[in-house]
């Protein structure tokens, strides 16, 4: 199929790279155009900012369980935005909380720890090519995506407040400084999400380019790795709905500092525009979100069962169709606006076709498991969490869609447990499950795994704690967004469920150590990895690890599929991609 | 498992258990329930299935052995999903749950909700239940595992369409029943004498305008009770004076937005009386999570009796006279109206009736006369954040105005 330019003379490049002169540290650590090296700086930002948000939850979880209760030792030193006099949290002081919470773990954390780190780390490597297309653009990507971080974080050093009107940011309560208390705060995130947008559209073109055009003689279309199938689908979503965000915050900024009214109730604004320009970038977000984690953990199942994936092209082709429908869907946000009966019969159809995808993957993985041989590594127990999880968000997701009882369960907790099934338990978890099945190439060493199993464990017991009770309360009336459950004649008597979430939520965060512990130390004194420590067939574990500049240093030959595991015939139970099938292998035509 | 009271104020009722309340669900595909559907309609409250008493015989030719078996799964549903620490108070219906409606919508809304979670719920024990067993059954047991060599299988036409159609047709189902229920809310033909409220949002309390009686009223939305045979429904319009806010009374009805520079409309169609909490559902600033709202279902005489108090203007006896000065000379009138004054403001809740309200701050606190004083002593301190500012009353002005609002009835 494609002969790609770049390949028409691959010696050459080989030679260009075999000769490379040795790089200044400014040019190998800071400003690196080594795809390797931009996708561990991603690594190691979002996970700082995992943390920064982990603890703007644990704040949330604890004025939810201990309204008005002084925050212990540390409740005199935090800032007045956020604290009353007597050290308790302040309502504004919440809404902030948990605006910047989300802001943070979408934007700063999960977008990137996805797209960012295995987008850039594996692309190249999976796909057989030296490096991106526009190495320049990778390194700027990252460094504008490492400057809206630090404005999104600066806000919190203002003075004020920062954003405090939800990561939905709801015109005109966020578009009128009065209205939400926090114009400079508002401001800045809109600057925040700007920049965050440019570092995401040129990774976004990179990826496509790169995908396209730099493939390995042989890597046809149908021969890639899922992850890279699933990064290639989420870079269109981003590449279109990117945009879309950047202007609506363009607009807002304009509405909050020169008297705009785009959204604002005055002057014929249109506050429903916000919802929509927000929302249609929003839901594709959400698959933007979760189909990496989908290609990372289809990776690994295939790996830890022993066997091909379970229908290769169904599976891509689901994420096709999920990424395309996930632009007509936006509207089951808006349910709750006063939509017409047509339209809202139409996104709630739309909506629900969704789950037809979705079930295909499901099953698909369940198809690839079975009959297999499971190895119960770490990353393995993350994938099948991540399947798991992904089980329940989807089908709670369901419930979303269908317009009369979206009527009721919008803007509760069950939205909240819903969420965090699919961001965390889906996408967070099989986020961790591709840093331990791929830290090796990164490294050079290999995690712990008992300490890998505690991490995997304890997070995945706690998370279950927290966010499973959460569907009870919002069934029973919680509302999202509300600083004190407490004060609702109807919602005191669930106080006791608030508290043992909010203890689960401490428990889950404190389940973060292990693998901080692990990560860092496994740096240094983890077992040392060989080239390809989990027997696995793809192109980057025929490479050195960590690899060299330039990756390879014969471009390879593909000539199989990418899950050729347990071949029959062979000696060995895979068949690498860039391995001729033997003779007496009995391979099915790829 | 407590469940909320009963009807009071000696209303009238007929009952019938929660699993008969699905039958108008099931009855759209089965087809034979169609007689139970007509009656299920109209004049009833909710039991608890094992709370049943023989009073749904009091419904004509409604029979426990005409409602569908499934029941007790229904049941056994709404055990799952409430919560065991639920508790009861005992003055406001204290669980808000969509298994629990007391209005037509909400009814509506309630069937589709549970028809929906049995399917979500027998496809997720079905998929566990597969998983679990396929990861547990397809374990690698030892070195030796390795030897054997799993199926190579890449996929299989049929097993894969076998998988692929199923999810389509209950797609097909779960959107035919969306439809069916949103268009039974929305194509709704009022029938009987509906009473139309303007409902505006403020920050961080509700305005009422019943526009066909020129009588408006803050935070506690009056309306009378709904019987078969005399059909009052409530038509609300939503309207926002600055941001967006959300209209939410559980028991009652979906939630829907108040937006600015738009209006949506909703109805309601109660049939117990009773006092019934809701609140803002969209962030709405500050103090969102105070801004509380109450509907209180009277009978209809009471609610009449009720509408006829409202439409007078205030009158107040001539010993309270120092604090109706005190009212105009503090400015209150600047953003509280009261009719029959000339205190004619906009901006705060219409204090016309103001001594019949059950509560202070749009819910927050009860109406007496401690959290009253309270509440004018400094309102930021109740309720941090209100835009009502601190008056800087002295003790004379104070307990003078104390006085005036509460003869307000």
């Amino acid at each position: 199929m494609a002969q790609t330019l770049i390949h028409a003379a691959p010696a050459e490049v080989h030679s260009a790279h075999a000769h490379h002169p040795e790089l200044s540290f400014f040019r190998k650590y800071i400003w690196s155009e080594d795809h390797k090296t931009i996708g561990l700086q991603y690594l190691f930002t979002s996970l700082f900012f995992l943390l920064v948000g982990g603890l703007l939850a644990m704040g949330v979880r604890y004025q939810l369980a201990f309204p008005n209760v002084p925050v212990p030792i540390i409740g005199g030193l935090l800032p007045r935005w956020l604290v009353q006099e007597s050290g308790a949290i302040a309502p504004a002081g919440y809404n902030a909380l948990f605006t910047m919470h989300a802001t943070v773990m979408v934007f700063l954390v999960i977008m990137p720890l996805l797209i960012g780190v295995f987008g850039n780390f594996l692309i190249p490597l999976q796909i057989g090519a030296p490096d991106m297309a526009f190495p320049f653009f990778n390194a700027l990507s990252y460094w504008l995506f490492l400057l809206s971080g630090l404005v999104i974080l600066s806000s919190f050093f203002t003075g004020s407040s920062p954003a405090a009107s939800g990561w939905t940011s709801y015109a005109p309560l966020s578009s009128h400084g009065a209205y939400s208390g926090a114009q400079l705060g508002q401001s800045l995130w809109c600057v925040g999400l700007f920049v965050n947008g440019l570092a995401s559209i040129a990774g976004a073109m990179n990826y496509i380019t790169t995908i396209i055009n730099m493939r390995a003689p042989g890597m046809r279309m149908f021969r890639l790795p899922l992850p890279i199938w699933a990064l290639f689908v989420t870079a269109f979503l981003l590449l279109l709905a990117v945009p879309v965000l950047s202007a609506a915050a363009a607009m807002l900024f304009f509405d909050l500092n020169f008297g705009t009214s785009f959204f604002s109730a005055s002057s014929y604004g249109q506050p429903l525009l916000w919802q929509h320009l927000f929302w249609f970038f929003g839901h594709p977000e959400v698959y933007i979100m979760i189909l990496p984690a989908m290609g990372l953990a289809s990776e690994i199942l295939a790996v830890f069962s022993r066997k091909p994936i379970f229908g290769y092209k169904a599976m891509v082709f689901a994420l096709i169709a999920i990424g395309v429908l996930g632009f007509i869907v936006w509207g089951h946000h808006m349910f709750v606006s006063g939509m017409n009966l047509l339209l809202s019969a139409t996104f709630s159809f739309s909506t629900m076709i969704i789950a037809v995808p979705s079930a295909i993957k499901t099953f698909n993985w369940m198809g690839t498991i079975w009959g297999g041989s499971i190895r119960f590594t770490t990353p393995m127990c993350f994938a099948l969490a991540f399947v798991s999880m992904f089980v329940i968000g989807g089908l709670s997701g369901i419930y979303m869609a269908s317009t009369p009882v979206d009527l009721f369960i919008h803007h509760t907790y069950f939205i909240v447990a819903h969420i965090h099934y699919v961001l965390f338990g889906g996408s967070l978890f099989a986020v961790f499950g591709a840093i331990y099945f791929w830290y090796p190439k990164m490294f050079g060493r290999m995690m712990n795994e008992t300490w890998g199993k505690i991490h995997f464990g304890l997070s995945f017991l706690f998370f279950n704690l927290t966010f499973f009770p959460m569907h009870n309360l919002g069934l029973n009336g919680m509302m999202r967004r509300i600083a004190d459950p407490t004060q609702y004649d109807h919602l005191r008597s669930q106080q006791p469920i608030n508290v043992f979430i909010t203890l689960s939520a401490f428990g889950l965060g404190l389940s973060t150590i292990p693998f901080l512990i692990n990560f860092f130390y496994s740096m240094f004194k983890g077992q040392k990895a060989g080239m390809n420590p989990w027997e696995s067939t793809t192109l980057e574990w025929t490479v050195p690890s960590p690899p060299g500049h330039g990756n390879f240093d014969v471009t390879p030959t593909v000539y199989n599929g990418p899950y050729e595991y347990s071949v029959p015939g062979m000696e060995q139970d895979y068949l690498p991609q860039n391995q001729p099938a033997p003779e007496t292998a009995r391979i099915a035509a790829h | 498992m407590p469940y909320r009271t009963f009807a009071k104020n000696g209303a009238e009722v007929k009952g019938e258990f929660l699993g008969g309340c699905q039958a108008p669900v099931l009855a759209r595909f089965v087809g034979k329930f169609r007689a139970v559907e007509s009656r299920c309609r109209g004049d009833r409250y909710v039991l608890p299935y094992w709370r049943l008493e023989p009073i749904y015989d009091s419904v004509p030719g409604l029979r426990l052995r005409q409602l569908p078996r499934f029941s007790a799964l229904f049941a056994a549903a709404y055990g799952l999903f409430s919560s065991p620490l639920m508790a009861q108070t005992e003055e406001v219906r204290s669980v808000q749950n969509i298994f629990n409606p007391t209005s037509t919508p909400a009814q509506l809304i309630n069937d589709a909700g549970l028809l929906t979670m049995l399917i979500c719920l027998g496809i997720f024990i079905i998929v566990t239940f597969l998983l679990f067993f396929g990861v547990w059954r397809y374990r690698r047991r030892g070195s030796e595992d390795d030897t054997l060599e799993p199926p190579q299988v890449y996929g299989s036409t049929a097993i894969e369409l076998a998988w692929t159609v199923p999810p389509i047709m209950i797609v097909i189902v779960l959107v035919l029943v969306t439809a069916r229920t949103v268009g039974e809310i929305q194509n709704h033909q009022p029938t009987g004498n509906p009473i139309r409220v303007r409902v505006v949002g403020h920050r961080f309390w509700w305005e009422y305008q019943y526009t066909d009686d020129k009588v408006t009223t803050a935070n506690e939305l009056n309306v009378p009770v709904s019987y078969l045979s005399a059909p009052r429904p409530v038509e609300l319009t939503l309207e926002s004076a600055d941001v967006v806010h959300g209209f939410w009374v559980p028991e009652l009805s979906g939630k829907l937005q108040a937006v600015p520079n738009h209006s949506n409309s909703l109805w309601l169609q109660p049939s117990v009386q009773g006092t019934y909490v809701g609140n803002c559902t969209v962030l709405c600033g500050e103090q969102h999570a105070n801004m509380l709202l109450r509907v209180i279902v009277r009978s209809p005489d009471d609610f009449q009796r009720w509408l006829d108090n409202e439409k007078k203007p205030a009158q107040t006896p001539s010993e309270v006279d120092a604090g109706r000065h005190q009212f105009l000379l503090s400015s209150c009138g600047s953003c509280h109206a009261i009719k029959g004054t000339e205190a004619s403001g906009t901006f705060g809740p219409d204090l016309t009736h103001f001594g019949n309200r059950e509560t202070l701050g749009s819910g927050v606190v009860k109406n007496d006369e401690s959290n009253l004083r309270a509440w004018l002593r400094n309102p930021q301190a109740v309720k941090p954040g209100c835009l009502m500012p601190n008056m800087q009353l002295n003790e004379t002005q104070l307990n003078n105005l104390l006085a005036y609002l509460k003869a307000l009835k």
